[in-house]
């Protein structure tokens, strides 16, 4: 799908290449992370392939077609285009923002209106709230949104994103991330992603391009990356912990049949069932849920003291945080972490009980990997 | 609605009413018979004309280059010449009105004409310097993100820069026009007429409710032309 070969770039007035003779190719519906520490040549290089740099050498193929030779409006039109710091447009509407390469492109009002408020529903935006709004207006986890639905809505086969989910906390960027994985399962685009960060680098991508002072070191996929780095370098870059980083890899879904845990008990549970429940626990706790299987709470067993009734639902605690069964282990553990527990919830988007990862689970995971 | 049109309208009316009433006292209640002969309503109607006519046209004038030169020198080919030109820009706003005038008149000679020539050019400076700062001041990443998605530059210069520089640069017009018509009561010491010609008169036969007419006149114009403008940017600008 792009192919970059012997790909470099000196810019004027410095003796050093910025890139340097980069050979690359990316499969198309793949996400290939650029990585690197800053100055290594992975935003060069990303905009060299829609035409923001002219290269100084080298060749650009996208489906075949010399980039080169293209009409860079053209190019540029058809790629979609994601920024470090999102660059919404201050005066536009949240709606005109996004229908900014619908109007370049000079589609029919009726088609744009409806094309943007389809994409604002898959990046998880209510059109109807806030289509008429300004960028000001809205959060930095919103505004990313905006960003990455204002690349996607005339549906480009290739896009380029620079660091997308670099200016949220920690938690949202997480959850932007599931929520982008699960949108890229569905599109199947081929994605060029810049980033500095290599946990985030091995969570979203099919291949990992790690550069160094403009040039390529190892392209693999991240598994690959893990087990067998090519020098010095790149396993510095991915750390000494490298089985944790395998965390990063594996979805809770894949490992939630193997784990074998008892069954939630329901609300309307006899205490005394709870109770021995709870003792073969080996989380000592149980979770309740309701007649919909829906997250209700969890009883510990310091619950049993404190409180009084007849039926599960009464000693029941609310749940500090769930997880839902697309994020990966990593996420998981974070989550424990943050709340001080050795085990998390897992429910599914409407908020149904899935199963309960422990901190066990990941050990063995990881044991296993390594 | 006419309840919004009375917010929009209620200053200026109050403004023209103070005036009004101030020249309607003035000329029936003359102090005495110099000031009834150069205090009447026929003089007081031609200086205003003839002020409204060295500021618009010495303003159109001045906004259409304004406007035209900053977006010119915040080109990449012509940005290192605005840089320069902003410094100059700051030294040409302090020489005095006056001064310009009296060169003018040096070079050119008297009358209307020349009045509006001199006006025009000192107008010129904030618009021009506002211009290129508004627009020098967008957001790298903006340009990029607009770039990045395949806007030609006229597009961008059109849809995304000077939407986003449309506040500052209606902030220089709106300075230009301030100083402009404090600068154009300065005309008539070369014969360019105006409200000048009024607080000149009051000046040398010594006989302030002359001097207060031109004085107070001029200054209304001033406030309330700054204060229609500054309406249609909040009404323009909703995204700030």
């Amino acid at each position: 799908m792009i192919k970059l070969e012997g790909l470099s770039k000196v810019f004027p007035g410095h003796n050093i290449p910025a890139v340097k003779d980069l050979n690359l190719e990316i499969n198309e519906g793949d996400v290939c992370v650029l990585v690197g520490p800053s100055g290594c040549g992975k935003t060069t290089t990303m905009k060299m392939i829609n035409r923001l740099y002219e290269p100084t050498g080298g060749k650009i193929y996208i489906r075949g077609e010399d980039a080169l030779q293209m009409d860079p409006i053209k190019l540029r039109l058809d790629i979609g285009y994601v920024i470090q710091e999102i660059g919404l447009f201050p005066h536009m509407t949240i709606e005109e923002n996004i229908a900014t390469v619908p109007n370049e492109k000079q589609w029919p009002k009726d088609e744009t209106k409806q094309k943007v408020s389809e994409v604002m529903t898959l990046v998880g935006l209510d059109p109807k709230v806030f289509k008429d709004r300004y960028p000001s207006a809205l959060s930095g986890g919103q505004r990313q949104r905006v960003g990455v639905a204002r690349a996607m809505v005339s549906d480009p086969p290739i896009m380029l994103m620079d660091e997308p989910f670099g200016a949220v906390d920690p938690i949202t960027r997480a959850r932007l991330q599931n929520e982008f994985l699960r949108i890229q399962e569905r599109m199947g685009k081929t994605i060029v992603f810049v980033t500095h960060d290599i946990d985030e680098a091995i969570k979203m991508s099919d291949t990992i391009a790690v550069m160094r002072e403009g040039e390529l070191v190892q392209h693999a996929t991240p598994s690959d990356l893990l087990s067998a780095p090519a020098d010095e370098f790149v396993s510095n870059l991915v750390g000494r912990n490298r089985s944790i980083k395998r965390l990063h890899l594996i979805r809770i879904n894949e490992i939630l049949d193997e784990v074998d845990r008892a069954k939630p008990a329901s609300e309307d549970a006899k205490i005394g069932e709870v109770e021995k429940q709870i003792e073969e626990s080996d989380i000592r706790s149980v979770i309740v849920v309701d007649k919909d299987n829906k997250l209700k709470g969890v009883i510990g067993v310091s619950d049993l003291k404190r409180k009084s009734g007849e039926v599960a639902g009464d000693y029941c605690q609310d749940v500090t945080d769930t997880i839902t069964s697309d994020a990966t282990l990593n996420d998981a553990l974070s989550v424990m972490l943050e709340c001080g527990e050795g085990y998390v919830a897992v429910v599914n988007e409407d908020d149904q009980y899935q199963g309960t990862i422990t901190l066990g689970d990941l050990l063995n995971v990881v044991k296993e990997e390594g | 609605m006419a309840r919004e049109i009375w917010k929009w309208l209620g200053i200026p009316l109050i403004m023209i009413a103070i005036a009004a009433v101030i020249v309607i006292y003035s000329v029936n209640n003359p102090t005495d018979s110099i000031v009834a002969r150069m205090l009447t309503y026929e003089r007081v109607f031609r200086v205003i004309r003839e002020h409204m006519g060295l500021l618009l046209v010495s303003m159109t004038g001045a906004i259409i280059v304004g406007v035209a030169g900053g977006i010119m020198l915040s080109r990449p080919s012509l940005y290192r010449i605005g840089r320069v030109m902003e410094t100059f820009v700051n030294i040409g706003q302090t020489v005095p009105s006056l001064a310009v005038l009296a060169l003018f008149y040096t070079i050119l000679g008297l009358g209307f004409n020349v009045a509006v020539f001199a006006l025009f050019l000192y107008s010129i400076l904030p618009i021009l310097r506002n211009t290129f700062a508004g627009i020098d001041g967008v957001e790298h990443n903006i340009i990029e993100a607009a770039r990045g998605m395949g806007m030609r530059p006229l597009r961008i210069l059109t849809k995304i820069e000077l939407p986003i520089a449309f506040p500052i640069i209606v902030a220089g017009i709106r300075t230009a026009i301030v100083i402009n018509v404090g600068a154009a009561t300065l005309a008539t010491f070369i014969g360019g007429g105006g409200l000048g010609d009024l607080i000149v008169t009051g000046l040398s036969v010594h006989r302030d409710m002359i001097i207060v007419n031109g004085a107070v006149i001029a200054a209304v114009t001033a406030i309330l032309l700054d204060y229609l403008i500054g309406k249609v940017e909040e009404r323009v600008v909703r995204w700030a």
